[in-house]
């Protein structure tokens, strides 16, 4: 591995320019490589087998479930369940933890900048238990002041779902501190690290976080492997999420003993090769180092960002400083639709997203129907915010405003 | 025609400098359209006389695609009757569908540019907005 482009299969293709890493991030040949291995070295269903292939195959998966442990600090692997993806950790916390633990008059406390995957299981919570959703406003930075957190997080509060960074506007939050004020009231913290985990080192004990959720694919990782990382005493008294296979201890015609954590959220044949792929991705992100991470990202967002400024009609929101934005630059132009910016960027083979960003709170909140976003990760180049900023200083024109 | 030609010669101007983006004084029929994915939004309003769309506008924020497109069905359909308002939109989706022959594009005039949607599944529900809720408009008329 080169820590480049090079790692890339599809980054190889010069005339493609890829921003729109925080929707997805490229996956390097180690990545795919170990899936394919799984499949052609062991290829059996994890857990259920008592031979040769069964074993290798349970062993791999286990060991990956290792491997995210160590990533994220979490004191032990039983602490960590596999799912296809964030939004459905976050359901499975909602599900099970909030159906079981929020009642009627219980408050939840959920963040305006929130990812809608960490708002809707909670509205469907509030709705069913007559709980009340009190909400987080943030700062044009999408940032959230001690004021603020104090004033609505109290005793009534049950559960504060926050995200670690949020995927329009970036801005790291202080999660530790979040989640001491929300212990300080018997609160548990829900964190959802799907924009954080790709950019910088997490360590959940120091952070003294009760639930932490992220993606494998937005972190070099295959799509459909999902982590929920979670207290174990918390996860202990948890109902299951889903029900079947290979989740029990006994079962008989009227009723089920479940089987210990985490494998009691584990319904039905796990996604070993995902669980595999996600592996190797750690593997790649450790012997990178995300020192080395940060740095290139935030060159390249320093770079990105001031060029932009130097576009007359476009304005970029949050932060000013390119290091608060964890690689993602959200934007738009004057009088331009975000899906018109986006298609005439394409035109020119240059990928950013536009549209709501599954956010419409936030949108509402920074008024404004939907925004262009671009989000770089450590492979993106110079030469490529170059070309980008090139083209789009010429989508005005495109779209019929005079030069 | 590629998508930037399609903006420059087409799109654009249809979006900049609309005929019909205003509000009637006393439309006849009114019907709100969304692309909820996108944030598109309009509001067609029609005056309808005995069977026949003798007048036409719409309002609303959307992108270049889904107001142009409403524009230029304006176009084409005031003054005609809804039959053929409604053999136009059908015109329109095969067209989007790229199940239309050279000779049949001929009827839908300017809209007919675009035609290369039909190679942008992200762009179709844009150009389909404006024909989308003029068809839910028209169905909701006959039910009166």
């Amino acid at each position: 591995m080169t820590g480049s482009k090079a790692d890339f299969p599809l980054l190889l293709n010069e005339d493609y320019i890829y921003f729109d890493n925080a929707a997805t991030s490229m996956r390097p040949k180690e990545v795919t490589d170990a899936i394919t291995a799984f499949y052609e070295e062991m290829n059996a269903n994890p857990m259920r087998g008592l031979y040769e292939w069964s074993i290798n195959a349970t062993e791999a998966y286990e060991g990956a479930r290792k491997k995210v442990a160590r990533f994220i600090g979490a004191k032990s692997a039983s602490e960590i369940v596999f799912t296809r993806n964030s939004t459905e950790s976050l359901n499975l916390v909602a599900y099970s933890y909030g159906r079981a633990f929020v009642n009627e008059g219980d408050e939840i406390v959920v963040s305006v900048s929130e990812h809608h995957s960490n708002i809707l299981p909670w509205q469907m919570v509030a709705r069913e238990k007559k709980a009340k959703l009190v909400w987080l406003e943030c700062d044009e930075n999408g940032a959230y002041s001690d004021e603020e957190l104090e004033s609505k997080i109290g005793p009534k509060t049950k559960v504060v779902a926050i995200a670690h960074v949020s995927n329009v506007l970036g801005q790291p939050k202080d999660l530790k501190k979040i989640a001491a004020l929300a212990h300080s009231f018997g609160a548990v913290i829900v964190a959802d690290g799907a924009q954080a985990a790709p950019h910088m080192a997490v360590d959940v004990q120091d952070l003294d976080v009760d639930f932490y959720v992220f993606s494998g694919h937005k972190m070099l990782g295959p799509m459909g492997i999902g982590v929920l990382y979670a207290k174990k005493a918390l996860l202990e008294k948890m109902p299951p999420f889903l029900t079947g296979g290979e989740m029990i201890e006994y079962v008989t015609r009227e009723d089920a003993t479940f089987a210990e954590v985490p494998h009691k959220f584990e319904a039905g044949t796990v996604n070993a090769a995902g669980a595999v792929g996600l592996g190797a991705a750690i593997d790649y992100l450790n012997v990178l180092g995300f020192d080395a991470v940060r740095h290139r990202e935030e060159k390249i967002t320093a770079l990105l960002m001031e060029e932009m400024a130097k576009i007359p009609h476009v304005t970029v929101y949050g932060d000013k400083d390119p290091a608060k934005h964890c690689g993602i630059v959200t934007f738009n132009i004057d009088g331009c639709h975000p899906h018109d910016v986006a298609s005439i960027l394409d035109a020119d083979h240059i990928c950013i997203r536009a549209g709501h960003h599954c956010a419409q709170p936030l949108m509402q909140y920074m008024k404004v129907n939907s925004t262009c976003r671009a989000s770089v990760y450590f492979y993106n180049t110079e030469n490529e915010v170059m070309r980008f900023v090139q083209s789009l200083a010429r989508v005005r024109e495109e779209l019929g405003y005079g030069s | 025609m590629d998508l930037k030609q399609m903006y420059r010669e087409i799109v654009n101007e249809h979006n900049l400098h609309p005929t019909h983006k205003y509000d009637l004084d006393a439309p006849t029929q009114v019907c709100r359209g969304i692309n909820p994915s996108c944030g598109d939004d309009i509001n067609l309003q029609l005056v309808v006389e005995d069977g026949v769309i003798t007048d036409g506008s719409y309002n609303g924020t959307g992108c270049a695609i889904s107001q142009a497109s409403a524009d230029m069905m304006l176009d084409l359909v005031i003054g005609k009757p809804l039959e053929e308002a409604e053999k136009l939109i059908d015109l329109f989706n095969r067209m989007i569908k790229g199940e239309t022959t050279e000779e049949e594009l001929e009827e839908l005039d300017e809209a007919a540019a675009l035609q290369d949607i039909s190679h942008m599944p992200a762009r179709v529900k844009c150009a389909q907005l404006g024909w989308r809720t003029l068809g839910e408009m028209i169905v909701k008329k006959e039910e009166e």
